[in-house]
């Protein structure tokens, strides 16, 4: 059987995400497989014309639905299911929004999920990491059955655009729960790159000390036209957001430069940089685990280190 | 009764640096410490604290698993859990399995609340949450830093990639725990001899109906990648000059 895959697009309303383009390549490693984006939205039109540009995608469906303004995985599973009808493999980003939505839909379909994916071996048989990536498990699907998976988009890189597949609008005609409701959401907004798509990412740990220290990090981040990363210990204790949190439980990045400033580099903080280019760490302490996984180490003074850097780079 | 369900699994503790055995059939677990997810953690203390507040009058934990999960419970027990019910399967419990389980004692206990770990920390699927709410039908918030219940109601709110979303759900719902929820209590000495009095039972998984079928084949184990040593600069001018050769700035 030909393999279609059906992903499911990330986006705010009016921009795809660019880990749906990550998710498309992974898809292109599925030999011969057909490619549909499905978008469902209150509005998919814009985004559904940039998910058609997306290089290898085959089609793109739209599901226009007031319910779907927000992206809530109860409302939407029901409809992945019926968009997904005849297709052999579901795929999103292994996002906040993957997470919550493809486990729910495949628990409807009665199947097995592989989540992060990081490899495609054949179109039943994937990589992914265990163990906060201390193992890499490759797992074996029943070619039967519907693959559900979500893609870990460090791993791949975005398609590129240029394609222009054709939109056709799809009608899904399914009983949708509102049980659950949107009430608001708070994203800090800034003119800062992306932390999950930035090619220079400077993040800073617990040694900073205070929201006030961590501005130094701002302030080098500009510099280098970096996004601003953390540590779980410097979010917890306030000094950052939590959207910018790197690791296990936070994101998962793969820039080009990856520089960490009084971060440890605890096991849990390892794994969110590991397909980081180049690894930078500065610490005061020269036995710090991070030195063990940084290309270029420097042992020093945060404080005396971060605004000297700021003055060379100009 | 006004009831809160806690999924309970033992994992490896979060301190231990995993390996995979040499043949790489699996990961080395003999005489490697295993503790309670931290993430349910999270979740049984949020539960606990919901009940101190009045907010419910039971908190039952459980779990799928081999005998040895009863360590965890007893622990869990001891933290304050009302009562543990032992799901027993030895193997590999998938999420669908695991929430197929708990799906059948949600029909026997009837909770208004259940709460679950955003993931466990040792095959890190962050699946059985959404897989049980799907199951049962009913609403899910994942990755919560906050609950607040009031009439049939919970609001939460969630740490999403953007920032931190709020939802308002019917209960009963399912919350799955992220780290800054709260932080949990630690067990002291005396109430571990109570947690020993406290009811633990045991049920064989086939009894609930539930297949412990294993969907996906686990091929093999391999170590991730190493990186290349790297190397130490001894300022910040030197280590300008090794960004600039690696055409980074
Ligand atoms: C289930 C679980 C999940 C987790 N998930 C994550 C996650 O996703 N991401 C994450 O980051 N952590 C995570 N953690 C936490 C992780 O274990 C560490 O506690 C955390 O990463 C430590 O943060 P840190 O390096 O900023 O702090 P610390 O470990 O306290 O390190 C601070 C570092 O700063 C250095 N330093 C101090 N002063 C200076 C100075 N003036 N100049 C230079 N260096 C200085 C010190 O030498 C030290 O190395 C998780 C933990 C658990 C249990
Ligand atoms: N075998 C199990 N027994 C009890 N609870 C489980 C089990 N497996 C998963 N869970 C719960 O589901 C959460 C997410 O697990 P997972 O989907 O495996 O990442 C865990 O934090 C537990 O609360």
């Amino acid at each position: 059987m030909a393999a279609k895959v059906l992903i499911v697009a990330e986006h705010d309303g009016t921009k795809l995400n660019p880990s749906t383009a990550k998710s498309v390549t992974c898809a292109r490693g599925i030999q011969g497989a057909e490619i549909i984006v499905a978008v469902f939205a209150a509005k998919p039109d814009a985004v559904a014309a940039q998910a058609a540009q997306l290089a290898g995608v085959t089609r793109v469906l739209t599901i226009e639905n007031a319910a779907n303004e927000h992206a809530l995985a109860a409302v939407l599973a029901p409809q992945v299911v019926a968009v997904a009808k005849d297709c052999t493999h579901v795929l999103a980003a292994s996002t906040t929004f993957g997470k919550d939505l493809m486990p729910r839909v495949a628990a409807l379909l009665g199947t097995a999920q592989i989540s992060d994916i990081m490899a495609v071996e054949s179109a039943n048989r994937f990589r992914r990491p265990i163990y906060a990536g201390n193992a890499i498990v490759t797992v074996e699907t029943d070619p039967a059955a519907t693959i559900v998976g979500t893609v870990r988009s460090a791993s791949f890189e975005a398609a590129a655009s240029g394609g222009s597949a054709p939109i056709e609008k799809a009608s899904v005609n399914v009983e949708l729960p509102t049980h659950t409701r949107f009430v608001s959401v708070s994203a800090a907004k800034n003119d800062r790159p992306d932390l999950q798509t930035a090619s220079r990412v400077v993040s800073g740990g617990r040694a900073l000390g205070s929201a006030d220290g961590f501005k130094i990090l701002y302030s080098l981040a500009d510099k280098l036209g970096a996004a601003v990363g953390a540590s779980r210990a410097a979010v917890d204790a306030g000094y950052a957001p939590n959207e910018l949190q790197v690791g296990q439980t936070g994101k998962i990045i793969a820039p080009e430069l990856y520089m960490a400033v009084g971060i440890s580099g605890a096991i849990q903080h390892l794994t969110g940089i590991k397909d980081a280019r180049t690894i930078v760490a500065i610490n005061k302490d020269g036995e710090a685990p991070i030195f063990e996984v940084a290309d270029i180490g420097l042992v020093g003074d945060l404080f005396q280190i971060v605004p000297e850097l700021e003055r060379l780079i100009g | 009764m006004k009831r809160i369900l806690v999924g309970i699994k033992r994992v490896v503790d979060y301190n231990v640096r995993v390996r995979v055995k040499p043949d790489g059939t699996g990961v080395v677990t003999d005489g490697v410490k295993m503790s309670i997810n931290p993430f349910d953690e999270i979740a049984l203390e949020e539960a606990l604290r919901i009940k101190e507040r009045g907010g419910a009058e039971e908190v039952v934990i459980a779990t799928i698993g081999p005998a040895e999960c009863q360590q965890q419970l007893r622990t869990a027990l001891a933290m304050g859990a009302d009562r543990a019910l032992h799901v027993q399967a030895d193997g590999v419990v998938e999420p669908l399995v695991a929430a197929r389980a708990l799906l059948k004692l949600i029909e026997r206990e009837q909770p208004f609340l259940v709460i679950v770990g955003k993931q466990a920390i040792d095959d890190d699927n962050s699946q059985t949450g959404p897989m049980l709410a799907a199951l049962w039908n009913r609403p899910q918030v994942t990755f919560a830093s906050k609950v607040e219940l009031s009439d049939g109601k919970a609001r939460v709110t969630r740490e999403v990639d953007a920032g931190l979303e709020t939802l308002e759900v019917d209960l009963p719902a399912l919350v799955t725990t992220d780290l800054r929820l709260n932080e949990p209590r630690y067990v002291k000495l005396p109430d571990i001899m109570k947690a020993k009095k406290k009811p633990l039972e045991t049920l064989p998984l086939n009894t609930l109906g539930v297949e412990a079928k294993q969907q996906l084949k686990l091929v093999k184990f391999e170590p991730p990648a190493q990186r290349q040593k790297g190397i130490r600069v001894k300022d910040a001018g030197e280590l300008v000059e090794a960004l600039k050769k690696k055409g980074l700035i």
